[in-house]
């Protein structure tokens, strides 16, 4: 039996972005408000198995073909390389650098060691829900 | 450099980082492994020399001031117990390499022990009370990987079993440390022993003190918290088992040290008092243990419990004797158990079986195999000069001193019962009538030995050796006896 | 404040030591994650809940609330997440080998 599922798919076209940048709005609004990465990386997570709810694995693996684990792997890379970076600059572990620079769409914007770290951490939470969800739902 | 002690630490767990883009090729995941542990343990002997001539080191992560940010501090306890838990790794990672199979190794076998050393390395460097925390769930959720990789039944039940009490476990140590941050303020371990020592140790804070004394029993399989272990314990593979007996029983043994001499020690007629009369029950009971069964794997897991006991009983006497027998004892246990399980895994891939009963005369086919049993047997029983001697003997000495006659009394009697445990092995499996064996071959047999006699030769070396390691010993013992040396290298850094 | 925040988590680890002796598998699950929350509103109320303005140096001034319990309640919201999520699939794979979620029967899943 075929369901219809007309509705849930025209409306997931367009919800799964919304879900998707509003993500991306509280990862970086991480910083000074609550938020983060690890918030970031569940909304995300939860728009890709919006994804899956409205389509099936196949289709949805063949429009966003990440492996998973490896992406685990990129987010600790990056947030050890991060943290471990303050060992060239014989400075305790994990000290971070901020700067103001003149972004030429931007204006004046604070960067902050901080984001990539957090960067790591969103990858890292990605990867490990998804791989959680896959391997529970990917048996029917 | 500063960063230093943060070394055994980060390898790992860099290394397991990497072993994550390729989990099916095992050539590289092995090379990759060794190649990572080699470099910790140069790291390790780097720092094992600069704290002992410049110290007790700390560093407090993200440059904040001591108490406000996450210290972590490498005394010479700390330092000694790191370069022990790397060198037992990089042996049981080379004894898994004919033992574990390729199933489990191309499921990532190696990131998962990698992560579990980052763990318990982090735990033992840690000056920070929720840091412990996540580091002991970090070990944690390595460990429950561990224990079911492979998936056979007897392993799935054994988990749940595992992980259900180690959930309940971490849902007390958050409990704790809620509570002791409402009391003193602070989550710096010495500047919890610095508040401590102003505002005097209340009915509250003893209460704290038996709750931490819970929370680490449990996952240092005290009595009457040890009931998980031995069904826990004997349902992984050899190599698994070899790492879990010598390494993760030890996290807890030392978080219950730490906790004890540095935050606590202002009751010691309640708080050591206890742990005293829990050690030795915790004794007593493993030494039933290690007699009731005739289980190659039981016998060895509660001489797990009977050395715990030992070791906490020489901690709770809270004198110079005591607390340097307990770090001779400890540095010594995680070694010889080590070497012990990986010898069984040995016996239990010739014959098949681990089942005493059913095997025997080992010693005209395998007589290598017999004598380093024999030698690690009377190592673990204490006989001099193998390393079990001069740990046992200083903490006779300090029961002594401290007037706990029956105390002592019951360590040495245990002593007869755990040489008489393992000869019991020796008897059974390698004299007597050749009983008909499965039989392996030269190559498996030679890639299993080979690692777990280099390990009982390392516990020969440290018990021989024992006059040069008093130095570091005597310090680790001082610095626990007084910790006012730890609270300045922390907080006036 | 605190008197009621200590009663509710009294309740809720009332409720999860429940769950967690109960026979069938989910429910023990259940009880664990219970259990979590409770001791993270027990981190709450001990980090003094509910007095002084948000801790963000321009969105308010005067007495702050305390933000390091938050830190701790996060960090121990994350690993608990990681662990709930590993024993439900232990669960699930402990459930297709036995073919059911009664822990006596689970007990027994070598013997065959």
């Amino acid at each position: 039996m075929k369901s219809s599922d007309v509705i849930l798919q025209t409306a997931t076209k367009v919800v799964f972005f919304l879900i998707f940048l509003f993500a991306i709005h509280i990862f970086f609004a991480g910083h000074y408000t609550p938020g983060g990465g690890f918030v970031g990386g569940l909304l995300t997570a939860s728009a890709i198995v919006l994804l899956l709810l409205a389509f099936d694995l196949k289709t949805v693996s063949r429009a966003l073909p990440f492996n998973y684990t490896i992406m685990i792997a990129i987010g600790l890379l990056l947030a050890l390389g991060t943290a471990s970076a303050s060992i060239l600059f014989d400075v305790p572990f994990f000290t971070h650098a901020y700067d103001y620079f003149d972004l030429p769409l931007f204006g004046e914007t604070s960067l902050h060691s901080a984001m990539l770290f957090d960067l790591g951490v969103y990858l890292v939470v990605v990867g490990a829900t998804m791989n959680i969800i896959l391997t529970i739902g990917s048996d029917d | 450099m500063t960063n230093l002690l943060l070394f055994p630490i980060l390898i790992p767990i860099l290394t397991a980082s990497v072993l994550l883009f390729f989990p099916k090729r095992i050539a590289a995941q092995r090379a990759v492994t060794v190649v990572g542990l080699v470099a910790s343990i140069i790291a390790a002997l780097f720092l094992l020399r600069t704290v002992m001539t410049d110290g007790v080191q700390a560093v407090t992560l993200g440059s904040w001031p001591a108490p406000f940010g996450i210290s972590m501090v490498s005394d010479p306890l700390s330092v000694s117990l790191v370069l022990t838990s790397l060198l037992i790794t990089l042996g049981v990672v080379v004894y898994s390499f004919r033992s574990i199979g390729e199933g489990r190794e191309k499921y990532f076998y190696y990131p998962a022990i990698l992560f579990m050393l980052t763990g318990i390395n982090g735990s033992f460097t840690t000056g920070d009370i929720f840091n412990l925390f996540v580091f002991f769930e970090v070990l944690l959720l390595a460990s429950y990987l561990l224990i079911v990789l492979g998936g056979e039944k007897r392993q799935l039940r054994e988990s749940i079993k595992y992980i259900l009490v180690n959930v309940v476990s971490s849902a007390f140590f958050v409990t704790t440390v809620a509570m002791l941050y409402s009391v003193v303020g602070s989550l710096n371990m010495a500047d919890i022993a610095e508040k401590v020592t102003e505002i005097g140790q209340s009915g509250i804070l003893t209460v704290i003190a038996v709750m931490l004394i819970l929370v680490f029993g449990l996952k240092g399989a005290i009595f009457p918290l040890y009931f998980w272990l031995p069904g826990s314990y004997a349902a992984p593979p050899v190599p698994v088992l070899a790492l879990f007996g010598a390494l993760l029983t030890k996290v807890g043994v030392y978080a219950i040290i730490r906790t004890v001499t540095l935050l606590f020690p202002h009751d010691p007629g309640f708080t050591h008092e206890l742990l005293m009369i829990l050690a030795i029950l915790t004794v007593i009971a493993g030494c039933i243990g290690a007699l009731a069964y005739y289980d190659l794997k039981q016998i060895v897991i509660y001489n797990i419990i009977i050395a715990v006991g030992v070791i906490l009983f020489g901690v709770a006497q809270m004198n110079m004797a005591g607390l340097e027998g307990a770090v001779f004892y400890l540095i010594h246990d995680m070694l010889i158990k080590a070497g012990l399980f990986m010898l069984i895994g040995v016996i239990i891939a010739i014959t098949g079986t681990s089942n005493l009963r059913e095997m025997g005369g080992l010693m005209k086919t395998y007589p290598g195999l017999a004598w380093t049993w024999l030698v690690a047997a009377f190592g673990l029983a204490g006989i001099p000069p193998l390393s079990g001697f001069f740990g046992k003997l200083l903490i006779v000495q300090g029961a002594f001193e401290a007037d706990n006659l029956w105390g002592g009394i019951i360590i040495l009697a245990s002593s007869l019962i755990v040489l008489l445990s393992v000869i019991r092995i020796f008897i059974h499996a390698f004299w007597g009538e050749p009983m008909p064996v499965k039989g392996t071959s030269a190559g498996i047999y030679r890639g299993l030995l080979i690692p777990a006699v280099l390990v009982t030769a390392l516990t020969v070396f440290y018990g021989v050796g024992t006059e040069w390691l008093r130095p570091l010993m005597w310090d680790a013992a001082e610095i626990l006896h007084q910790p006012s040396i730890y609270i300045d290298a922390v907080l006036k850094e | 404040m605190e008197f009621h925040m200590i009663i509710l988590v009294g309740i809720l680890v009332t409720v999860a030591v429940y769950l967690l002796l109960s026979r069938n598998m989910i429910r023990i699950i259940l009880g664990t994650a219970v259990l979590s929350h409770a001791v993270h509103l027990l981190l709450i109320t001990m980090g003094g809940a509910g007095e002084g303005g948000v801790p963000l140096l321009r969105e308010s001034d005067g007495p702050y609330a305390d933000a390091l319990p938050q830190a701790l309640i996060l960090t121990a919201i994350v690993i608990s997440f990681a662990t709930t999520a590993f024993l439900l699939v232990l669960a699930y794979r402990t459930y297709e080998e036995s073919g059911s979620d009664n822990m006596n029967t689970i007990r027994r899943i070598d013997r065959e």
